[in-house]
């Protein structure tokens, strides 16, 4: 059943917040489709609740625009952006029953008595809510209240959905399932979401795009493969992927000026210690010395730490590896020869974190 | 374990010895005004704590001397106009002190505060110059407009607005509310323990007003209860179980109230106890 009677996109110009002299958001353009999953990624304190208050109206931006549906909104009220918002906290009514909460946006735009019920009742349907109706948010379990928080926003059928990290108290079972849901609810209302969060495995996992923002600015936009496979900086690189992409200094996997970046199950460690001494020229560039520090076994794989003999005269990088929990492991203490294959290797300039562009690696190496 | 299950008898016994003592403590006063008050006038000091003989003969002289029928009257119109008033003026000063933004909210919220410094006996002689200036001697507008709004109704209802959650303000937001609208649809019903509480608060302290309306009010018809106990005991010297009986009388609408509201008193403070 389809609750969006309209769909927009959302455009963002040039948007900027600051709080008493703090910028908060800063000069972010960015547009959301129709229909589009958008997540926006970052750590907090990175501006992407601001910004997703701005997009429903509960913040004023400090320039820029905001556009809804090719509309300019910003000085429109929130009640009248046809944007619904989904809290952390959920924010349910605690008086109210769950009918009531459901029935709430109706009746406050002067839907009959009647009509509000029905449509409440089927969008507590939708959500799995209908033996609760007659509950207090204070009676139901934290899924439970997130699903009525997520039916007072679709009985609405607004143009855009906002959620500000609404599963961030969820525990991870049940989050785990919720992720799925949303993700289905997604595709059955066919309008656009705007979802916040710091957690990467639910931009991977829900986002149809994903914007990852750090210092109040987006560092990249793309679908989660996109970011993975070829992150825009170093931060974009480390923030995404459990564990973060290795980033070594210059030289030490490569000639060159640049930092290098490699994915840990891009690594291959090789039990058989580098037989070259420093030096010598008979290996191949990225065959790396290195000692094991740290194995960790988490079952169905096995996360290898190991502190590379760089001798470059600079901290000495630890790089961890990614191995198949059916391989040999090496054991802590062990001198193994670590290997970076080219194909999967990040170039990132050294001063600016930005990812170097392949062809000017290649003319710079 | 036997030490310990007697030692933890001791203390039940000690808990419950205290809790006696200090009903007794309680109940006294209220168990020599009862016995009193159905005494007939002469028996009264023979043996005063025990009923030896019953009538009701003092107390329908008492509402009859101290005319508490009109004053009993006069105390619930004014009461219940403090109450409502001072209900309504404290929501609406707490939530723009809770809610909304404007310059000077800290300086005002601080003079509004440091008007409960002032006690009220020291802004009586003026009260009562307003108050005859005005023409409002012998009338319900001046037994009740000094008493309309209250800082500390201010300051207990925005205490409890402050600890909505902003999400909810938001949310409501979201959903279309303005100001009344929230205060009506969601800070009010939140908020109604603490209200039932206020409310409960202002009617007896109005109940229980005796200097301003001693001095506002120079006609008998114009007495409350508290000013009708004192004509009582003024005209009825010789006999001074009449003002016993009637304390019974202006007591009672009061012990009603309580029993009504009990609930709603006992919820206001245990309100939050619960997470919800």
């Amino acid at each position: 059943m389809a609750y969006c009677a309209d769909v927009a996109d959302v455009r963002l110009t040039s948007l900027t917040k600051s709080f008493d002299g703090v910028t908060a958001v800063d000069d972010v353009s960015l547009h959301i489709a129709d229909h589009d999953f958008m997540i926006l990624l970052g750590p907090s304190g990175c501006g992407k609740s601001t910004l997703l208050r701005m997009i429903a109206g509960l913040e004023d931006p400090t320039a820029g625009d905001v556009e809804i549906g090719g509309t300019r909104v910003n000085d429109v009220e929130p009640k009248q952006r046809d944007v619904a918002m989904v809290f952390q906290s959920y924010a349910l009514y605690p008086h109210k029953t769950v009918q009531a909460n459901i029935e709430f946006p109706l009746k406050v735009r002067g839907v009959a008595k009647p009509e509000r019920a029905e449509q409440a009742r089927a969008a507590a349907a939708t959500l799995g809510l209908t033996e609760y109706l007659g509950r207090k948010p204070g009676q139901l379990s934290g899924g439970q209240r997130q699903r009525v928080a997520l039916a007072r926003a679709i009985v609405r059928r607004p143009a855009v959905f906002c959620m500000d990290e609404p599963l961030s108290n969820l525990d991870a079972k049940l989050r785990g399932e919720t992720r799925a849901e949303l993700v289905a609810l997604h595709a059955r209302l066919a309008s656009t979401f705007v979802y916040v969060t710091h957690d990467q495995v639910e931009a991977m996992t829900m986002g149809s795009h994903v914007a990852v923002m750090n210092r109040g600015r987006i560092e990249q936009v793309g679908t989660p493969q996109e970011v993975y496979a070829r992150p825009a900086s170093v931060f974009v690189a480390q923030f995404i992927g459990t564990p973060p992409m290795n980033v070594l200094p210059a030289g030490v996997v490569e000639v060159g000026p640049w930092l290098v970046g490699i994915r840990p199950e891009h690594v291959t460690v090789d039990r058989s210690p580098a037989a070259p001494t420093e030096g010598s020229s008979s290996v191949e560039p990225s065959d790396t010395a290195a000692t094991v520090t740290l194995v960790e076994h988490l079952g169905h794989e096995t996360l290898v730490h190991a502190r590379v003999d760089s001798g470059l005269g600079q901290e000495v990088p630890v790089v961890v590896a990614r191995l198949d929990a059916r391989d040999p492991a090496p054991a802590m203490g062990e001198r193994v020869t670590l290997r970076f294959p080219a194909e999967h290797l990040h170039r990132f300039h050294a001063d600016t974190g930005r990812r170097v562009d392949e062809r000017a690696a290649e003319v710079g190496a | 374990m036997a030490t310990s299950a007697a030692s933890r008898r001791w203390r039940t016994a000690g808990r419950y010895a205290l809790l006696v003592a200090v009903a007794v403590v309680v109940l006294f006063p209220i168990w020599v005004m009862l016995v009193g008050a159905f005494k007939p006038g002469n028996k009264v000091l023979q043996d005063p704590l025990l009923p030896t003989s019953v009538t009701l003969d003092t107390l329908r002289d008492a509402w009859r001397d101290g005319k508490l029928g009109r004053a009993l009257v006069n105390s619930t119109i004014v009461a219940l106009i403090v109450t409502v008033a001072q209900v309504v003026t404290s929501v609406l000063s707490a939530y723009a002190f809770a809610f909304l933004r404007f310059p000077g909210r800290t300086l005002l919220f601080a003079l509004f505060l440091a008007t409960l410094l002032v006690p009220f006996e020291a802004t009586v002689v003026v009260n009562r110059e307003t108050v005859q200036d005005l023409g409002w001697l012998n009338s319900f507008q001046g037994l009740a407009v000094p008493f309309l709004a209250t800082a500390f109704g201010t300051f207990l209802v925005r205490q409890v607005f402050l600890t909505l959650p902003k999400d909810l303000r938001e949310a409501a937001r979201m959903d279309g509310l303005g100001h009344l609208g929230f205060l009506r649809e969601v800070a009010v019903p939140l908020a109604r323990p603490t209200l039932g509480a206020l409310a409960l608060f202002g009617f007896l302290a109005s109940w229980n007003q005796y200097l301003w309306p001693t001095v506002i009010s120079t006609d008998d018809d114009w007495n409350t209860v508290q000013s009708g106990l004192r004509t009582l005991s003024q005209a009825q010297i010789d006999r001074p179980n009449l003002v016993i009986a009637g304390t019974v009388i202006v007591a009672l609408p009061i012990f009603v109230v309580l029993l009504v509201f009990q609930r709603q008193l006992v919820r206001g403070l245990t309100a939050g106890a619960v997470k919800g």
